[in-house]
């Protein structure tokens, strides 16, 4: 058996966070997608904050988890709705229909 | 109990924000009455600020201070907040976009801005980025029958809320490795050597510079100053600027004080990089919200080179700078919101020809506040650049002041371009007379503090000197 360590949690973070950077960039598809990376982004934080807590034995980490899962439910409700009024405006949520503004 | 007086602004806007929101459900029709208490409630809040302006207090465990510097802030951050809403006048009912949320709206994004500029933890900083980014992206997109509106929305909300997690990211890395999130313990325990507080250290500076756009993180700058309401597109140019400096200088000098060599580079690199982008992408535009985005870009380049001096001279010139950026703003935005024809605004530079005939005033204090924004003497706008100048020429940085001074240069040519137009083109037809007493209060009122600002700059320096002191 390997002993799962810190640096563990730590890679799998970054390899999370480096897959909701990608997801936002290298999508040419649906908006529902880029908020999916968002919440990802948020999620390897989590990751993060919360194996740090454990590493340090300081419960700081674990309070901060729990302000962003808050606020990243807060985020996404904003995202879903400002999402559904461009739907109503645009009638579609492909990215590259994203392009009525720009110059 | 005793802790509670010192953060009596931020209660009294909390509860006024949750009054109005009551008071707006249960009345009909309520649009302009809650907009007046709105207005008033914020500038009441300004002697309540300063009521504690001398205090130095910290408060909340080390995590919450008051002090010279963030009560200055506040008080820009409310005067900016009222005159968005003061110089509104007609637009949002000939928009028909006069829903009582929008007040609601600015309050709680200037509620999370006293926080950024307040706080001493990043716990707390991340909640008051995301209380004022939410509001703001709601704000952007309130136009919710308008495609730009919305499109203007969207790509606030998608840029807003990678910035956050980028933000967020390094603020895990910095609890990691310093195993707090106060700032006066990051600077206790930050150690240049760990590349992983380095990599905290970036990534916390990446998430503010989206918040303050400057480049290379701008690019959500022009599409959302155009796209968003013109009302809105002001508030977005005015009091948000100011918060995210304001978080950017107590974050850089308080909680990174002691790595200063190391991010002093990414600071000049982003500052340099923004006066040149807003200096030249401008020249190309013709849409005026759009000029006036690449216009703040640059602006917070110059912002930004006080802080890449590292020294208190350079935070106090930062500091009248972002002020006299907010008169600048105000002034600039009450006049966009005068160009209507027909009931429908204009956006493009070449609506404004023969300007100086149909409306001599207006044309005039346009004038005023263009050549402030190119910086040309006597005019306020000089004296921001020049405090900057000084204070980057005092610590030897001589070529990051050639190269604000030669984008300056650069600058000033679409600034002239749009007096040209105004003066020296043919002439269009008449605007509508839709000046309302408070556009007109705030037209004059900081075209006379632009004007006449060489009579006493003292007054301001001093101010910013003693609110610099507070980081020695």
């Amino acid at each position: 058996m390997i002993d799962i360590s810190l640096g563990h949690y730590l890679f799998l973070g970054a390899v999370i966070f480096t897959i909701g950077i990608v997801g936002i960039f290298l999508n040419r598809k649906n908006l529902i997608v880029i908020l999916m990376s968002i919440e990802l982004i948020l999620i390897s934080v989590n990751i993060n904050l919360v194996s740090f807590s454990v590493y340090l034995q300081d419960i700081v980490g674990q309070v901060f988890t729990m302000f962003v899962l808050t606020v990243a439910a807060g985020e996404a409700a904003i995202g879903l709705a400002i999402l559904v009024v461009f739907f109503r405006n645009k009638g579609s949520i492909h990215v590259e229909d994203i392009n009525t503004l720009k110059g | 109990m005793i802790e509670l007086q010192n953060i009596f602004p931020e209660i009294f806007l909390t509860l006024s924000l949750l009054f109005l929101l009551v008071a707006g459900v249960f009345l009909k029709n309520s649009f302009s009455l809650i907009k007046k208490i709105t207005i008033i409630l914020l500038l009441i809040c300004i002697p309540l600020v300063y009521v504690n302006y001398d205090n130095q207090i910290l408060i909340f465990n080390n995590n919450y201070s008051i002090n010279n510097f963030s009560n200055l802030l506040k008080i820009i951050i409310l005067i900016s907040s009222a005159f968005s809403l003061i110089f509104t006048g007609q637009y949002l009912k000939r928009l028909k976009i006069e829903k009582f949320e929008y007040m609601i709206l600015i309050l709680c994004s200037t509620l999370g801005m006293f926080v950024m500029v307040s706080t001493n933890n990043l716990i707390g900083l991340y909640l008051g980025i995301e209380l004022q980014s939410l509001s703001l992206y709601v704000l952007s997109s309130i136009d919710r029958n308008s495609l730009k509106s919305s499109e203007s929305g969207v790509k606030y909300f998608v840029l807003g809320a990678l910035s956050s997690g980028l933000f967020l990211y390094g603020c895990s890395l910095i609890y990691g490795f310093t195993g707090s999130t106060n700032y006066f313990i990051i600077n206790e325990n930050f150690t240049v050597e760990n590349i992983g507080l380095i990599f905290g250290l970036v990534f916390v500076i990446v998430g503010l510079a989206f918040k303050v756009s400057a480049v290379p993180f701008h690019m959500w700058t022009p599409d959302v100053y155009e796209g968003s309401p013109t009302a809105v597109t002001a508030f977005f140019a005015l009091a948000p600027k100011v918060a995210g400096m304001g978080a950017f200088i107590q974050i850089l000098f308080v909680a990174f004080g002691g790595a200063f060599a190391e991010w002093k580079t990414i600071i000049i690199f982003i500052s340099v990089a923004s006066m040149i982008l807003g200096s030249v992408a401008a020249i190309g535009q013709t849409n005026i919200k759009r000029l006036m985005a690449y216009s703040s870009i640059g602006h917070m380049g110059y912002g930004l080179a006080g802080l890449a001096t590292g020294s208190l001279s350079g935070i106090s010139a930062t500091l009248s700078y972002i002020f006299i950026y907010v008169v600048m703003n105000i002034a600039a935005f009450t006049s966009i919101l005068f160009f209507s024809r027909d009931k429908k605004y204009c956006e493009d530079i070449r609506d404004l020809g023969g300007l100086s005939k149909n409306h001599p005033v207006v044309a005039v204090c346009f004038c005023i506040i263009l050549f402030s924004l190119a910086g040309i003497p006597p005019l306020a706008g000089f004296f921001a650049k020049f405090y900057i100048f000084k204070s980057v020429i005092e610590s030897e940085m001589y070529i990051l002041a050639v190269i604000g001074l030669l984008s300056s240069v650069i600058s000033a040519f679409y600034y002239l371009r749009i007096i040209k137009i105004m003066y020296f083109d043919t002439e269009q037809e008449k605007f509508d007379d839709i000046s309302g007493l408070g556009m007109k209060f705030s037209l004059f009122s900081s075209s006379f503090l632009i004007l006449f600002y060489f009579i006493n700059p003292s007054f301001l320096v001093n101010i910013t000197e003693i609110a610099s002191k507070v980081f020695n």
